[in-house]
């Protein structure tokens, strides 16, 4: 049992069949909310509430986190912030069932942990600063743009992968 | 008829809790797609896994199909929904760092905090990145601003853009995605295996 629990762990569910479900999900979720998913909105909400607890005047002289800051109410009471809580709860679920918890890097053989992590940290800056220029990550204004056609959705979708591609050639050590 | 919450027929009470359950199938079934590993996002990249384009693309069919056939059934009223708006230069240059983010971090902010829910390590530093990113661009917002607020096209659709019937164009999409999962078996059959 524990071999074939092994044997598993990198087995995952049919990509049509995860696509329908996450299809269905967006269609609940705006069947409901009037809104689509997101994923980025509940960090950024994390740093305007840390940012506006350290520095206060700072924050709310600032015309970016200003946006977010509501007179007597955290920014943390938002929607996508509850939503992100769940997907770490349902994502730690799935990830006990099939035997995948555990701390480790995962990287390429070709390169050393530390190298993937420096990559892991730039690519993370990168894509926050990405994700506030065009107001929405993969999931917000990729995913649930695209699921009510917004034009922006599909640019933001066509650059994300466009991009991708043209660069992958720089990056490959790191993958393949 | 929907959206149930901002039509008031379900009490905004609820919207939290709703939400929670939300996100836990959201990242239930991104876990359990294998989006908490960045070897596997990657691979559409460089075609030896193309996990991403069929979730990805699955779901934005189904959904918009859906959401669509929900709206000619009188079920959900599809303009009251939510149009992610459409700048156009920060949504070209915002996607491009993104691009560029996703190559070298392997992930995206949704797959990265599945990766952090089962204690990835390289997850979780992406994440501390995100924030990093996040903070950087708020602090310079006085400078990206023009960027940022620049051509303002508004809620548009591709309906809009076009001026096609919406059924149309669901239907071509529909068409598209269906030869991109075609074209990715078939070349995924010419490109060395990864193992991982």
């Amino acid at each position: 049992m524990e071999k074939y629990k092994q044997k598993n762990r990198h087995v995952y569910w049919n990509p049509y069949f995860g696509g329908f479900l996450l299809g269905l999900l967006i269609i609940f979720t705006f069947y409901m909310t009037g809104r689509g998913l997101g994923a980025s909105g509940a960090l950024k909400s994390g740093v305007v509430t840390v940012v506006h607890t350290i520095a206060p005047e700072h924050a709310e002289n600032n015309l970016y986190y200003s946006k977010f800051i509501k007179e007597g109410e955290s920014p943390m009471n938002n929607w996508l912030v509850f939503e992100a809580l769940g997907v770490l709860l349902g994502a730690f679920l799935s990830g006990a069932f099939n035997n995948r918890l555990g701390f480790r890097v995962q990287h390429s053989p070709n390169i050393t942990s530390r190298r993937r992590l420096i990559f892991a940290l730039s690519g993370g800056v990168l894509f926050g600063i990405g994700a506030q220029i065009a107001r929405g990550c993969t999931s917000g204004a990729a995913l649930s743009g695209m699921a009510v056609l917004s034009t922006g959705g599909f640019i933001t979708m066509l650059s994300i992968f466009g991009t991708g591609y043209l660069v992958s050639y720089f990056f490959r050590k790191n993958w393949i | 008829m929907g959206p149930l919450i901002p039509n008031g027929i379900i009490p905004e009470d609820w919207n939290y809790i709703i939400a929670i359950f939300i996100g836990f199938a959201f990242g239930y079934i991104l876990e359990a797609s294998g989006f908490s590993s960045s070897r596997k996002l990657a691979g559409v990249f460089y075609g030896y896994d193309f996990a991403v384009l069929k979730v990805f693309f699955t779901s934005a069919v189904v959904a918009v199909i859906g959401l669509y056939y929900m709206d000619y059934l009188n079920w959900v009223d599809i303009s009251r929904l939510y149009v992610h708006p459409t700048y156009l230069w920060a949504a070209i240059l915002g996607g491009m760092v993104m691009g560029v983010g996703f190559l070298a971090g392997g992930f995206c902010p949704g797959t990265s905090l599945c990766a952090v829910a089962i204690g990835k390590v390289d997850g979780i530093v992406f994440t501390i990145g995100l924030v990093i990113g996040i903070f950087i661009f708020s602090e310079s917002f006085s400078a990206l601003e023009p960027l940022f607020e620049r051509s303002n096209l508004g809620h548009i659709t591709l309906v809009d853009s076009f001026n096609l019937s919406p059924y149309l164009i669901v239907l071509v999409f529909t068409i598209i995605a269906v030869v991109a999962f075609y074209f990715s078996d078939w070349v995924r059959t010419k490109v060395k295996k990864v193992f991982y």
